[in-house]
């Protein structure tokens, strides 16, 4: 684009040699996780001084990948991992839109201090009450049922609850749908109300199907953090068979375990993603775009 | 699905305007009044209990004994825990250790971003797919990126291998991670690496608010393309600049994954940071009051900056 800053000179020979060299920068260690994890070990080392570390040649096989699903209860990380964010994506999909149609659409009184208390949560990270949240969720009551009568149970450690639940409601997703709903002309909710339509229906009829974008922006937004979710589960899971994929890779240092299986546990744990991002790059870059609108 | 209700909606318009004042009596308000809080309800409630609360939590626990697993209650113990803090090396090297890596990759990271950006700016297929590449290590895990690279900081590691090719064998590398020295430095490579394209994408969102014709009318004027990039690009990018700063500095302030995979703060405490303490304070030693201080300072901390920042980036108009 001729417009853009300087156009023709930046679209010299040595512009587009500085573009392939920061590529092969930008590429190179996952192209090198990738090719390592099909070799066994002493290639892997040998390779190091040469092109092939980058190369699939020698001896490629998935024994890597096996030696992984034998000595890691990997699949099962890698289900709970597809599970967790699944859930945290839909149950935030539902309750933030929900309550964005409640701030945009609805008048009640209020709503005015809810949507400014939304607005101002924007600028806390994690970090700073990631431990209250660890010694007040160790007291939260949970009900059970005992042979058919509900009990009240506390703490919520270890357990797929506390992996889910405080990660549903997130302003930053409140927000991005709020300005989406912004964007819909009122006159439709209205002349639905006129047919006698409930806010729910058109909620789920009206809004929610003209709102596609943001919620692709909100599933990308909720999915990433929630697949690479560190920090939380490395303090509240104990239990092998509740761990999430990025918690499994500390089985890697208890069990001293040789190179090329624990590449290949960092690229299964890495394909699925690299995969979706691929598949729907637009609306991945599109959605970390998003973020930088400014609220 | 959607259509029948869009026909309707221009259809039934003036009936839709007259129908609203019909219900402007109380119940019909009232009705609206309680949709709306059900439908707000249960987001309200979750951020109530688990961002509200611990917030609040955090201010009350820092002055007392709290630990996360205890029969006895906890008690007020006033600012002991801020004197401890006063008083504990780590806690000051971690504080250190912090503002290194944050000075460091905030400018760093937010100039290769732009340049990037730049770079890459545009609609042709080739920068998409530059665009595309660089982006990559953002969708990786910053974990999954720590270990590997953490295999390649080793003494006969890739990075050496690499720096020796380049260099013609004039570059040793270190045993990067193991030195006091180099460890950061190490890390600070490594999370700019994963991190850049974020940025990278934010400043190009704000690149294409500056509107075309600026460019056009700076061109008829004869402009060089740097004085371009000092007159257009630059002061179109206030809004945008002011935001990436924010951005970076958070993060950067609260740098764990890294650590935690990498060195577990080590050697000697050169890697340690504000949030890798305080896990280790609040989770491995249960010691929440004390974390819940260290939180504090590290709270109190984010919003000076973000604030200063925002002060020094506002709009001077």
């Amino acid at each position: 684009m001729s417009s853009r800053p300087g156009g023709s000179q930046w679209s010299g020979p040595v512009l587009w040699a500085v573009r392939v060299l920061l590529a092969c920068f930008f590429a190179f260690p996952i192209v090198f996780m990738l090719v390592s994890s099909l070799k066994p070990d002493d290639q892997i080392f040998a390779d190091l001084s040469s092109v092939a570390a980058f190369l699939p040649t020698g001896s490629i096989s998935l024994d890597n990948y096996r030696s992984v699903f034998e000595t890691v209860p990997a699949g099962r990380f890698l289900l709970n991992s597809i599970v967790l964010s699944f859930l945290t994506v839909v149950l935030g999909v539902v309750v933030n839109s929900l309550a964005a149609f409640a701030l945009s659409r609805l008048r009640w009184r209020e709503s005015g201090l809810v949507l400014s208390a939304v607005i101002a949560t924007l600028a806390v990270p994690f970090e700073t009450f990631a431990l209250p949240l660890l010694w007040w969720v160790n007291k939260l009551p949970w009900l059970v049922l005992q042979d058919g009568v509900p009990v009240w149970t506390f703490g919520w450690l270890d357990t797929y609850r506390v992996q889910i639940i405080p990660f549903i409601a997130n302003a930053f997703s409140i927000y991005l749908y709020y300005s989406a709903f912004q964007s819909i002309p009122k006159e439709l909710d209205e002349a639905a109300r006129v047919d006698g339509a409930s806010w729910w229906r058109i909620y789920r009829q009206v809004v929610m199907p003209l709102s596609g974008p943001a919620t692709a922006t909100v599933a990308i937004l909720t999915f990433l953090p929630a697949w690479n979710q560190y920090l939380w589960p490395l303090m509240v899971v104990q239990s092998e068979e509740l761990r999430p994929v990025m918690v499994g890779v500390s089985y890697f240092f208890q069990l001293n375990v040789e190179w090329g299986p624990m590449m290949a546990y960092a690229s299964l744990i890495t394909l699925p993603v690299l995969a979706l991002f691929l598949a729907f790059q637009r609306a991945f870059i599109g959605s970390i775009a998003s973020t930088g609108v400014k609220g | 699905m959607n259509v029948p209700v869009v026909q309707g909606a221009t259809g039934q318009g003036r009936r839709g305007r007259s129908g609203r004042i019909g219900r402007s009596g109380r119940s019909g308000r009232s009705t609206e009044g309680w949709a709306g809080r059900v439908m707000a309800a249960p987001a309200v409630l979750l951020l109530v209990v688990f961002f509200l609360v611990p917030v609040v939590l955090c201010f009350v626990l820092a002055f007392t004994n709290a630990r996360l697993v205890s029969p006895e209650p906890s008690t007020l113990i006033g600012l002991a825990n801020f004197e401890r803090l006063l008083h504990d090396p780590l806690f000051w090297q971690s504080l250190r250790n912090t503002f290194y890596f944050a000075v460091v990759v905030v400018p760093v990271q937010s100039a290769l971003a732009l340049v990037l950006a730049l770079l890459v700016n545009g609609s042709s297929r080739g920068t998409n797919v530059f665009r595309t590449l660089y982006f990559i290590p953002v969708v990786t895990s910053i974990v999954v990126v720590s270990i590997l690279w953490k295999f390649m900081y080793q003494q006969n590691g890739l990075v050496n291998h690499l720096l020796q090719a380049v260099s013609f064998n004039t570059i040793q590398g270190a045993d990067w991670l193991a030195n006091p020295s180099t460890a950061m430095p190490a890390i600070i490579a490594m999370s700019v690496w994963q991190a850049v394209g974020f940025h990278m994408v934010i400043w190009l969102s704000g690149l294409q608010t500056i509107p075309g014709e600026l460019y056009e009318a700076a061109e008829l004027d004869g402009t060089t393309p740097w004085q371009r990039f000092w007159h257009v690009t630059w002061p179109g990018l206030r809004n945008t600049r002011t935001f990436i700063l924010v951005t970076i500095t958070i993060a950067a302030l609260s740098l764990f994954a890294q650590i935690n995979v990498m060195t577990s703060g080590g050697p000697l405490g050169s890697t340690s940071t504000v949030v890798y303490q305080a896990v280790r304070v609040g989770f491995q030693q249960q010691e929440t009051g004390y974390a819940s201080a260290i939180s504090l300072v590290f709270f109190a901390l984010v919003l000076t900056i973000s604030l200063v920042q925002r002060f020094l980036t506002r709009d001077k108009d």
